[in-house]
């Protein structure tokens, strides 16, 4: 597949970040092109959620720019930054509903905070959103009444109410079934397709992924450690990402956080 | 002791940092106000939720504090037969001080603790920062909606307080002890003024419900986003605005009734 490297929606250039004095991104490059689905993956803990809240402007990177649509984040001010979010969906990894309110006034949530359309438009918009992911029928229940997969469909709904240029999904297949999961990965590339829109997903089900995303950026210890299409990432020499594809216990990517030698731990005795 | 002298330091450091962030905070709630008054509904909502929601408690503990002020007075008054200026010993303490002070420690522990506990949730289940990705901003949605009801709802349920108070004052004294009904009311009517009580009382109420309600809203907003986070909040508000009541009213009564 050809991709068009002058029309990148997001650039993320030398991007340097740290929590709790650990770097967590240590001069990371991402390009992600418009109009293209793309895929982040790395072991668990290695800062994807934190990139994707680094790209939503809730978090500044310390060193290094993240630009979206032309425009460098950490420059905005309040009042562009949020213009610029109410383009932007984001399906966070807990779902994050609103606990207050049914399904239904969730995914109207954006419609009736920044439109004044009449309510029968919002009935529609929700109800076509809510059919989408197959939760129609749920529209009373109250955010505590549904099951994980369920409360994380019902934010994509509401991600996609508001017709976004770009939406980032934080581990939209966790906790589904076969078969919703078969729906919602086909379901992400054709609203990708049919409206425009950039998507990037953060996933762990290398699989599914593949099957939809034009570009794979695999990231690990802070860095981008590969980075390709699908079909490319499969033929790739890299011990990297074949670790990570085939999903083997061994090799160089890091299953335990940072630690000290564990004999040496063991032997130490407690400390505290 | 250069060990203690170093967490001396930290606490107080600590302590002026969370003051300046609640300033900050504060004056971030008062910015949004001018645009969350086009949408009246989400301050009514509160309204009922923080004032509304109270009543009960407030009613109950406003009848048995007026009676017991009642009962008190009448014990000590009777010896000097001046058992009919009853009335007027219990307006007066219920408008100046247990009116506005006991709703206000009710209010906390009520109201004050709740607003925590919801707002500090809300930040640990990602609902803000959900918000914020939404383009909405949480301190004007979430925030300064409460922030406004308990400041609306305070002064009214001090004013509550204080004439279910007077009511339970004359039920035990005129119904139950005896003394003559009109002056129970005549010398109530004749020893409170509306100035210098009742208006100081209202000041204060205001002023409690601005304290607590702030104390409320920041603690649940600041808070670290864990259950045990959520906890020590609310535990904080709990207490840092009981102190900040009874601090205030001795402050706020030195001013306005002392004639030094
Ligand atoms: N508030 C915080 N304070 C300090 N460190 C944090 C904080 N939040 C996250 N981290 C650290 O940042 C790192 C990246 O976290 P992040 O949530 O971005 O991981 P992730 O890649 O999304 O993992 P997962 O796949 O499990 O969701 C983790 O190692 C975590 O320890
Ligand atoms: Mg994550």
């Amino acid at each position: 597949m050809n991709i068009n490297m002058d029309n990148i929606f997001i650039k993320i250039r030398d991007v340097r970040f740290s929590r709790g004095g650990r770097w967590i991104f240590d001069g990371v490059n991402i390009d992600i092109p418009r109009g293209k689905v793309v895929a982040i993956m790395g072991p668990s803990g290695t800062g994807k959620t934190t990139l994707l809240r680094l790209i939503g402007g809730q978090l500044k990177p310390h060193a290094g720019t993240v630009e979206v649509d032309g425009k460098d984040i950490s420059t905005l001010s309040i009042r562009d930054l949020y213009r610029l979010r109410k383009k932007m969906g984001m399906l966070f990894q807990s779902g994050a509903l609103l606990t207050d309110i049914n399904v239904y006034e969730n995914v109207a949530f954006p419609l009736r905070e920044h439109t004044k359309l009449p309510e029968v438009l919002i009935q529609h918009l929700v109800l076509m959103k809510l059919q989408a992911v197959g939760l129609r029928g749920a529209k009373y229940l109250m955010p505590s009444q549904l099951s994980g997969g369920m409360a994380r469909r019902v934010a994509l709904a509401r991600a996609l109410v508001f017709d976004p240029m770009m939406i980032m999904y934080d581990e939209p297949f966790t906790g589904q079934d076969p078969i919703s999961m078969g729906v919602l990965v086909h379901l992400i590339r054709s609203i990708n397709d049919a409206l425009g829109l950039t998507s990037i997903i953060v996933s762990h089900d290398v699989q599914e992924t593949a099957q939809i995303a034009d570009l794979i950026y695999v990231i690990s210890n802070g860095k981008v450690v590969s980075h390709g299409t699908p079909d490319a990432m499969k033929n790739s020499e890299s011990a990297w990402v074949k670790q990570f594809i085939n999903g083997e216990s061994d090799g160089p990517v890091p299953f335990h956080y940072p630690a000290s030698d564990y004999i040496e731990d063991l032997l130490g005795g407690p400390k505290c | 002791m250069l060990n203690q002298l170093q967490s001396l330091g930290k606490v107080t450091l600590g302590f002026f940092e969370r003051l300046g962030r609640g300033h900050i905070f504060l004056v971030q709630i008062l910015a949004t106000i001018p645009s969350l008054l086009l949408r009246p509904n989400l301050i009514v909502a509160q309204v009922f939720s923080i004032g509304v929601l109270s009543l009960s408690i407030i009613l109950v503990s406003g009848l048995f504090v007026g009676m017991v002020l009642g009962l008190q007075g009448y014990n000590t008054l009777v010896n000097f037969g001046a058992t009919e200026s009853l009335g007027a010993v219990v307006s007066l303490s219920l408008v100046r001080e247990l009116g506005p002070v006991l709703t206000s420690l009710l209010f906390a522990g009520r109201a004050g603790s709740a607003l925590t506990a919801e707002i500090g949730l809300m930040k640990a289940t990602e609902q803000l920062s959900g918000m914020e990705m939404m383009a909405v901003n949480p301190i004007k949605r979430v925030v300064a909606p409460r922030f406004l009801g308990g400041i609306i709802s305070m002064p009214l349920l001090a004013a509550i307080f204080s004439a279910i108070g007077i009511l339970g004052g004359y039920l035990l004294v005129v119904q139950v002890l005896g003394v003559d009904s009109g002056s129970y009311w005549s010398q109530m009517q004749d020893k409170t003024d509306f100035m210098a009580d009742i208006m100081n009382g209202i000041i204060k109420s205001i002023v409690f419900g601005f304290v607590v309600t702030w104390i409320a809203v920041y603690e649940g907003y600041d808070c670290t986003p864990t259950a045990e986070g959520v906890s020590r909040a609310t535990t904080r508000t709990v207490v840092h605005a009981s102190l900040a009541t009874l601090g205030l009213d001795f402050l706020l009564t030195a001013l306005m009734f002392s004639d030094i």
